[in-house]
């Protein structure tokens, strides 16, 4: 049994991390909105993005000569696998569930025999992934000092890929991050964004137009491939950033929540045993004066 | 039948502009073009020029680059560098002027000489 003493230092020292758990839920919170917000924002872009590269696909004509960007090499043997985590940690199951989806992915296409190439971003899915596949991860990037994520710090991602594209360093590229859904759900996802999948673009409504293209068609698509990139690793960064903040403020709601039943459990204990203590000395007084 | 179509403008992280506008100028990649509604439905991109919006109000946006889809009477320029003139001050033209004229020469191919040309004269032609 504890003594009272312990206890109380220990009740003392529950509350005090309480109190941090609470702070930082509401630091969250307050940078969920603005998350959320630039996520909601940035929706657009890329989703119209995408629609007019669909538009443009449906007026290919002749996929052999179509960019490669957009089509793939041809072949599926190298994987470049970009995994998006946060720099922080405390937020919950966040950066463990991406690097979890990452990592059967990762064994999946090891398994296959197939060649492996990892870049992280954010410094804590680095942390998890170096343990197991350090050898494979070629670079990483880490916008700790970046208070906001703009759409620099996505262009030089995708930048980075594109090059590595070009050198033919891998066939497909697949990207992992969070998707936020809402404050308590994120869904970790794996996206391919080389070659762009067309499946999902098939199932999109079936309106065709006709479109007029200045200049040629090809030199459209030369200079909005390179750009989808870059807009599709900023959709999942800011995805993920509102993820983050939504992720940490419901595990720590859940700590704050924690740390006051373990305060409720502790002073029970404690008044339990200051109560025994009290009827234990009330015993030997009296017993002391029957004596007598 | 109205005159009118919907323009929008967005940028990676928040939609610039929507509205309603009789005509709209863009600096097309192969030069000026002017849309009016009931355009044949076009994908282009730009170069760095002016977007010129008129509407009751007239509006004007400096942007670098960007690409525009017209279909269904819905005009959409998607791009990360528009600004608008209105609130674009002295000191950041002419920061911009400065830098566009020593990217000038360092430019390798014809295409990159092309669209350095362009930010140069269009940015000069602000700052006036």
């Amino acid at each position: 049994m504890p003594s009272l003493d312990d206890l109380k230092k220990r009740i003392k020292s529950v509350k005090s991390t309480q109190k941090i758990t609470k702070a930082m839920k509401m630091v969250a919170a307050a940078k969920l909105r603005k998350a959320q917000e630039s996520a909601e924002k940035g929706r657009p872009y890329s989703q119209k993005m995408q629609n007019i590269i669909l538009n443009l696909t449906k007026s290919i004509n002749d996929p052999q000569n179509a960019p490669k960007l957009l089509v793939g090499t041809g072949e599926d043997k190298k994987y470049l696998c970009v995994v998006l985590t946060a720099d922080r940690g405390l937020c919950g199951g966040f950066n463990s569930n991406i690097c979890k989806l990452a990592k059967t992915n990762f064994k999946k296409i090891l398994g296959e025999g197939k060649e492996l190439n990892i870049i992280t971003v954010g410094s804590k899915g680095h942390d998890q992934i170096k343990r197991e596949y350090g050898k494979y991860v070629i670079k990483k990037f880490s916008f700790k000092d970046k208070k906001n994520i703009s759409f620099n710090e996505a262009d030089e991602v995708g930048k980075e890929v594109i090059s590595l594209f070009n050198q033919n360093k891998f066939d497909k590229c697949i990207i992992f991050y969070n998707n936020f859904k809402n404050v308590i759900t994120q869904i970790p996802q794996a996206q391919q964004i080389i070659p762009a999948e067309t499946k999902n673009l098939k199932e999109s409504n079936g309106e065709n137009f006709s479109y007029e293209f200045e200049p040629e068609e090809d030199e459209i698509l030369e200079d909005l491939l390179p750009k989808n990139i870059s807009t599709q690793v900023f959709k999942a960064l800011l995805e993920n950033a509102a993820s983050e903040q939504g992720s940490r403020m419901t595990a720590m709601d859940n700590a704050t929540r924690n740390a006051g039943d373990l305060v409720d459990k502790l002073t029970i204990d404690y008044n339990r045993s200051r109560q025994a203590s009290i009827t234990k000395e009330l015993i030997e007084i009296i017993s002391g004066a029957e004596s007598l | 039948m109205s005159d009118k179509f919907i323009v929008e403008i967005i940028s990676p992280d928040q939609t610039i502009l929507k509205q309603e506008t009789n005509e709209v100028i863009i600096p097309s990649f192969e030069g000026q073009m002017g849309i009016l509604n009931n355009h044949i439905p076009l994908i282009t991109f730009l170069r760095p020029g002016i977007v010129t919006i008129k509407a009751e109000v007239e509006k004007k946006y400096y942007l670098e680059e960007g690409t525009v889809e017209f279909s269904n009477n819905n005009l959409l320029i998607l791009t990360s560098t528009a600004k608008d003139l209105d609130h674009l001050d002295k000191s950041k033209i002419n920061e911009l002027l400065r830098k566009a004229e020593a990217n000038l020469n360092t430019q390798s191919t014809d295409k990159e000489r092309y669209v350095a040309s362009y930010k140069l004269e269009t940015l000069k032609e602000i700052s006036q």
